[in-house]
């Protein structure tokens, strides 16, 4: 016990090991949102979703043919007039292309929103009540997440297929399917998440307090987990993406809708690669990997705001540090070597 | 004693899973309004064939695929024949035993997706940590392309060579797995053949695979570069290639179950990429299935995409609890 303390009053009385570096005059305080660490990727990322839901969105309202207007024949070349071109159909592949994007940024949406409300729902449950309801959300989350999503979500599509039911069949029912089989990672990370804020002195505060479980999981778990979810409903939203194309190419897609799988099978099954015709199968590729890419970097640049563990400083900063520790090694050895004098 | 608990559990909760995967592979096809059969009756009547004939065939296919018996013994004879191995007959190819179609195209799979993990592995581990110990110029490079190609949907790679160094250039076959006229044979030309029209299936893998381990290891290694044993050793003054050896040891775990559990998903995880390609896997087995509504061709497909995965994972898990030293400490371990 005082060894402790003569320790701790010594440690005081030598000051801190490595000499601070002398503080820059601190500018005015700013708003706490300035002061997260917005970097260049998160901008890049930013300004790529934007122009792709533009193209979605905002770019039928100027363009002058529809996505179901036949304007000439198979794979006709690009012309001023069709900048890409007619796909296989003879509609013109821009127009295809916008209403694409858009029904797949819808199918991403509502699939990806979907799956993290079940995730976060069934993790928050499970990890803050506990008990009995914790081990049997997480039994079933557990075996769904061992099952390949794909294998379900083929059989099921396979299945609605063969329904009359019209939305079952289309980007709806599609969006539906993937929400409903793709949402157990998400539980699972948001349990481990929500039973370490579970023991947290502030949701002893809201129990003494005389709060419902309900409000304690909306206002004292959740915000404590707000950052997680972004992220994670960031990935939901580009694996339901990447999940309809898949489905569409193998021939499960949305029947009587475009999306950016439908076209991509489309371009496929009437040859236009081995054909050369690029105007046909470029365009949906193109988007869909920069709807992909676009999201995955906006999430890695918001973990690097939120986690600054895994935040890199610029090289001279390394460096810097570098030096910084040599010097407190340095420090500590001379320390030590002068202690180990001393006793001897 | 822990160590038991452990590996009991995992294998109760793995057979758990393996069940529920195989009563949703005998279920799903099965809930659809009428039956496979009447799907593929119907689209016989739509090719012509007469109204006779139809019902002889539908009877047959009855019978067949025992659909007339009530759905509880046609789910024990359902296990009792996979468990002999006997995954049924293709409706398209019949009476084709599924697994001799699959015997032809799963092979072609593990060609293509073995070396393309294995070497995508290797040579991403080290581009990973090299760019994460280098940092600077080097990580920015090798991070922003690794995440470009760890990032882009794996088929959209496919399409783009496809495009480019197929059709455009020419330098390589424009999709298929050999020449027409040749046909699947132990032969040196046959091989150097197929060669030929192999390397560009692998090429797209093979840079998703290093894109993907590559982005992995560096976060992985980053992490460990800033944990407290690396300040601390470096504190002491330990050198740079032991700090190295200890940063590489503990990033590596994960990544060796990343190798593990990429070797499961395996048989589905190129599905698309063989379909552009046309190459004869088990991916365009699918898709041909898929179109014929070739339910028991689907069905085995589906199964053993699962079974691999769960093998995978079920493997990785009790490889852990030995490796893991908080595993064996632990009463029971994290479900």
């Amino acid at each position: 016990m005082t060894n402790i303390s003569s320790n701790a009053v010594s440690a005081e009385r030598e000051g801190p090991l490595v000499p601070e570096a002398p503080q820059a005059p601190g500018p005015k305080a700013k708003p706490a949102w300035r002061s997260l660490n917005f970097g260049p990727r998160m901008w890049v990322s930013i300004g790529m979703i934007v122009a792709i839901a533009a193209l979605a969105f905002i770019g039928p309202l100027f363009y002058p043919y529809g996505p179901d207007q036949k304007v000439g024949g198979l794979y006709d070349s690009p012309t001023p007039e069709h900048i890409l071109g007619t796909e296989n159909f003879g509609y013109d592949v821009l127009a295809v292309l916008m209403a694409s994007t858009r029904n797949s940024l819808i199918n991403g949406l509502l699939a990806g929103t979907l799956a993290t409300v079940i995730g976060v729902l069934i993790g928050i449950l499970a990890g803050y009540v506990g008990g009995w309801i914790e081990e049997a959300l997480m039994g079933i989350t557990n075996i769904v997440l061992a099952i390949p999503a794909i294998v379900i979500l083929i059989l099921i599509s396979m299945s609605l297929q063969s329904t009359d039911i019209p939305f079952l069949k289309g980007i709806v029912g599609l969006a539906l399917v993937i929400g409903i089989t793709s949402w157990p990672w998400t539980a699972r990370a948001v349990r481990a998440q929500a039973s370490s804020v579970g023991t947290r002195e502030h949701i002893d505060v809201a129990k003494l307090s005389g709060a419902r479980t309900g409000g304690i999981l909306i206002f004292d778990v959740l915000p404590y987990l707000a950052s997680y979810v972004v992220m994670a409903w960031v990935l939901q939203l580009a694996s339901a993406i990447l999940a309809e194309s898949t489905l569409s190419m193998l021939g499960l897609g949305p029947s009587g809708t475009n999306s950016l799988g439908m076209q991509l099978h489309w371009a496929l099954a009437f040859q236009a690669v081995a054909t050369g015709a690029w105007w046909a199968f470029l365009p949906p590729t193109i988007v869909l990997t920069l709807i992909s890419f676009a999201l995955l970097y906006l999430q890695s640049s918001l973990d690097e705001v939120f986690n600054p563990r895994l935040r890199r400083g610029k090289k001279k900063n390394l460096a810097k540090a570098a030096e910084r520790r040599a010097d407190a090694a340095r420090k500590l050895a001379e320390q030590i070597e002068g202690r180990q004098e001393v006793s001897a | 004693m822990g160590l038991r608990r452990y590996l009991a559990s995992k294998t109760v909760w793995y057979l758990g899973a393996l069940v529920v995967a195989v009563v949703l592979n005998f279920l799903l096809p099965r809930l659809i309004p009428g039956n496979p059969v009447d799907v593929i009756v119907s689209s016989l009547g739509q090719g012509g064939a007469s109204s006779e004939a139809q019902q002889r065939v539908y009877e047959q296919f009855m019978r067949e695929f025992g659909l007339d018996q009530p759905m509880w013994n046609q789910f024990v004879t359902y296990l009792s024949s996979i468990l002999h191995g006997n995954l049924g007959k293709s409706f398209a190819f019949y009476p084709t035993p599924v697994s001799d179609l699959i015997a032809q195209s799963l092979p072609w799979t593990l060609v293509l997706q073995l070396p393309a993990i294995m070497i995508g592995w290797i040579v991403g581990n080290v581009l990973g940590a090299v760019a994460a110990y280098k940092g600077g110029g080097w990580d920015k490079s090798v991070f922003t392309t690794s995440l470009v190609f760890s990032s882009m949907p794996y088929y959209c790679l496919s399409i783009i060579l496809l495009y480019a160094l197929a059709v455009q250039l020419g330098w390589f076959p424009p999709g298929g797995a050999y020449s027409l006229g040749t046909s699947p044979e132990w032969s040196w030309a046959f091989f150097s053949d197929a060669l030929q029209y192999w390397w560009l299936p692998f090429l797209s893998l093979l840079l998703i695979n290093i894109g993907g381990q590559a982005v992995g290891m560096r976060s992985m290694a980053i992490y460990e570069l800033g944990s407290d044993y690396v300040n601390y050793s470096r504190s002491l003054g330990i050198g740079d290639a032991k700090m190295t050896r200890y940063i590489f040891n503990n990033a590596m775990l994960p990544q060796i179950t990343g190798l593990a559990l990429s070797i499961g998903t395996m048989v589905g995880g190129a599905l698309i990429t063989e379909l552009v390609f046309n190459y004869p896997g088990m991916g365009t087995l699918l898709f041909n299935a898929i179109s014929s509504n070739d339910y028991p061709v689907v069905q085995a497909v589906t199964l053993i995409i699962t079974v691999a995965v769960l093998v995978a994972n079920y493997a990785v898990e009790i490889l852990y609890g030995f490796i893991d030293p908080r595993i064996r400490a632990s009463k029971s371990g994290e479900k």
